[in-house]
């Protein structure tokens, strides 16, 4: 793991942690520690827990044991607003049953700022309209949400979560049904903003690929217990990938780029 | 539907600050929710209930002279316009207004059109409670608050016992709650049958009455009744109307934006059997109010509760008043019960719902 950044506690830390649903285990034992400004891949075949590790990290699903910390303070010490101000999720599947609006689904994100019977003001309008921007939703924004295609609703989803101004985002699946280039601009917001606020971003991922060319470290799983975590290149090793996706791979480089870069080797 | 074409880089320039601000609140106008709307459509809304309340209070099953009617307090037009018309008018106010907000507050809590009260079987539970308490009423002394408390106790159950059968692994299944709701409702209706068949003459034509949902000769000790629960109910709603829209993203989703679930159901569960059991304890089963309003309203004016809910309040008096009028005068000197023109609107809409929410799941 590494330990590099110096100066103040962690912006999320994990350790230990043990989850499942019901009776069934389906995380074992995992730690982890993201800092400030930093992208974590979560990354592992289906199954293997990622999604899981998320809803704990999120508040959402109760560990059975093992500790959270936001920022060196345990997680259970943040009412849920509190919570909802440092910390935002988007999820695999995300949609709304009535007919709001683009700004309305964003705007939504300003919740956990406001009292309860607050309207959303201009500094509201302001972040919403730049979360907007960010993404290139702006021209979307009076469109109703059942409307768009499973590509452009992610990037609203995502918007939303960005508009919640967390210092942690956690990400479940932040690049499916997105095509290439809304891939690049994801990453490219998300680089922004871990520069510009230090926002911390934890994503899981199902491309290899993707996760190697932009995340800072990778946390690989398999069945709810850590195989590997650190920079790609110390994580994705053939043998790590073969072991844990239990397929033959061809690591090499990407030439234009310089990314770690997984192919499949099965003939 | 495709995304606008448009080239853009991958790196798209910095927000620029405050600069368009007036630019912004012009391109979203329309697009959110800003109090300037909320309060020009519901100024809207609160005089078309006033024109329409106008002509209901003007018009009846006997003509009368207005101006004698306000001149002269010996006259008949007098008394059928102040202990007939006026109470009758404002109880259909009243009524429709609190059908329609817990119509809008009960999609919100099962995130599903077709909810309402009469449809989840509630508002049988609430005239059985009714039922109960005027029957053995009188036995135990005959307090007037015993039969709205009964009904709401009973709606109270009956929504909890609907909400909790129709829970799969702590998943809420929509097509589950709507059944379970039918069937509700199809039991208390046997239930009350079966104490219609047992109980004298008198009291039975109270019961069908109830049956059929009808506004007939309200006092205003009633009409201030109801006012005061719904009221009370309407605070409650409106309080959460926020973590309702929230609510509509999922419930792990609002969880995420900082929204207690467990609250939120348990303020709108308890909202909502107050004010149908006070509706009902009046004015008996009244269907299909609380599904058409606040559908008709979530497509004209969008699907933020908070305005959905106080304009449901509107367009519930306004739907309930007018139906209420069509039925004291379309078989003039007769009189259906209102609810048969309820039902007559409700049921082939409903069915239109049905069918446009069983595409739309096929669709995605």
């Amino acid at each position: 793991m590494s330990k590099e950044r110096t100066g103040d506690a962690p912006a999320l830390k994990a350790h230990d942690l043990a989850a499942g649903y019901g009776e069934r285990p389906v995380l074992n034992g995992v730690s982890l520690e993201v800092a400030a400004g930093e992208l974590l891949a979560i990354l592992g075949p289906n199954g293997a827990g990622k999604s899981t590790l998320l809803r704990v990290l999120g508040g959402s699903l109760r560990p059975w044991r093992g500790s959270i910390e936001l920022f060196g303070r345990p997680l259970g010490e943040f009412d849920r607003r509190a919570l909802a101000r440092e910390l935002a999720s988007v999820r695999q599947e995300s949609s709304a049953v009535f007919p709001f609006t683009v700004l309305e689904v964003v705007l939504m994100g300003r919740a956990p700022h406001l009292g309860p019977i607050h309207f959303e003001g201009k500094s509201d309008l302001a972040i919403a309209r730049a979360a907007l921007e960010r993404f290139g939703l702006l021209e979307l924004a009076r469109r109703y949400i059942q409307e768009l295609s499973g590509g452009e609703r992610r990037r609203v989803f995502i918007a939303r979560a960005l508009a919640q101004e967390p210092s942690v985002a956690l990400l479940d699946e932040p690049t499916a049904f997105l095509d290439l280039k809304h891939i690049g601009e994801i990453f490219a917001m998300l680089k922004q903003l871990r520069a510009e606020r230090g926002m911390a971003v934890v994503a899981t991922f199902h491309d290899l690929n993707v996760a190697a060319q932009y995340a800072d470290r990778v946390l690989l799983l398999k069945d709810g217990v850590t195989i590997g975590c650190g920079p790609p290149e110390e994580v994705l090793t053939a043998e790590n990938v073969r072991h844990v996706y239990e397929a033959e791979v061809y690591i090499g480089r990407n030439p234009v780029t310089g990314a770690l870069t997984v192919l499949s080797a099965e003939r | 539907m495709t995304a606008p074409a448009r080239i853009q880089t991958a790196q798209p320039a910095a927000p620029s600050p405050s600069a368009d601000d007036h630019e912004d609140l012009k391109r979203f106008e329309g697009a959110y929710l800003s109090p300037g709307r909320m309060i020009a459509v519901l100024g809207v809304m609160a005089a078309l209930l006033a024109v329409v309340a106008a002509v209901a209070v003007a018009f009846g099953t006997v003509r009368i002279d207005l101006y004698r009617a306000l001149t002269q307090s010996a006259s008949p037009d007098h008394a059928i316009l102040f202990s007939a018309r006026l109470p009758r008018v404002l109880m259909g106010a009243v009524v429709g207004a609190v059908l329609a907000a817990v119509g809008a507050a009960l999609q919100a809590l099962v995130r599903n059109p077709l909810a309402e009260g009469g449809i989840l079987g509630i508002s049988g539970g609430g005239a059985f409670g009714a039922i109960l308490a005027l029957i053995f009423g009188y036995h135990l002394g005959g307090s007037p608050a015993l039969v709205p408390l009964c009904a709401f106790a009973m709606a109270l159950i009956s929504t909890l016992a609907v909400y909790r059968l129709a829970q799969v692994d702590g998943r809420l299944e929509p097509f589950s709650l709507l059944l379970i709701g039918v069937i509700f409702n199809a039991f208390w209706g046997a239930v009350i049958m079966a104490a219609n068949a047992v109980v004298d003459f008198y009291h039975a034509h109270s019961i069908i009455a109830w049956l059929m949902g009808s506004l007939e000769a309200p006092s205003y000790y009633e009409v201030a009744m109801v006012a005061a629960l719904g009221l009370a109910g309407f605070a409650m709603l409106i309080m959460r109307a926020r973590d309702m829209n929230l609510l509509s993203l999922g419930d792990d989703a609002a969880a995420d934006l900082g929204v207690n679930i467990e609250s939120l159901r348990r303020a709108i569960f308890l909202a909502t059997s107050v004010m149908i059991g006070a509706a009902v304890s009046v004015s008996g089963i009244i269907g299909f109010v609380g599904l058409i309003v606040p559908h008709i309203l979530r497509l004209v004016l969008g699907a933020d509760h908070r305005l959905l809910i106080p304009a449901s309040v509107l367009g519930g008096a306004v739907f309930l008043v007018g139906a209420d009028l069509i039925a004291r005068t379309v078989i003039a000197p007769a009189e259906l019960p209102v609810g048969v023109i309820t039902a007559l609107c409700g049921g082939p809409f409903f069915i239109y719902l049905l069918r446009r929410e069983e595409r739309s799941a096929l669709v995605g």
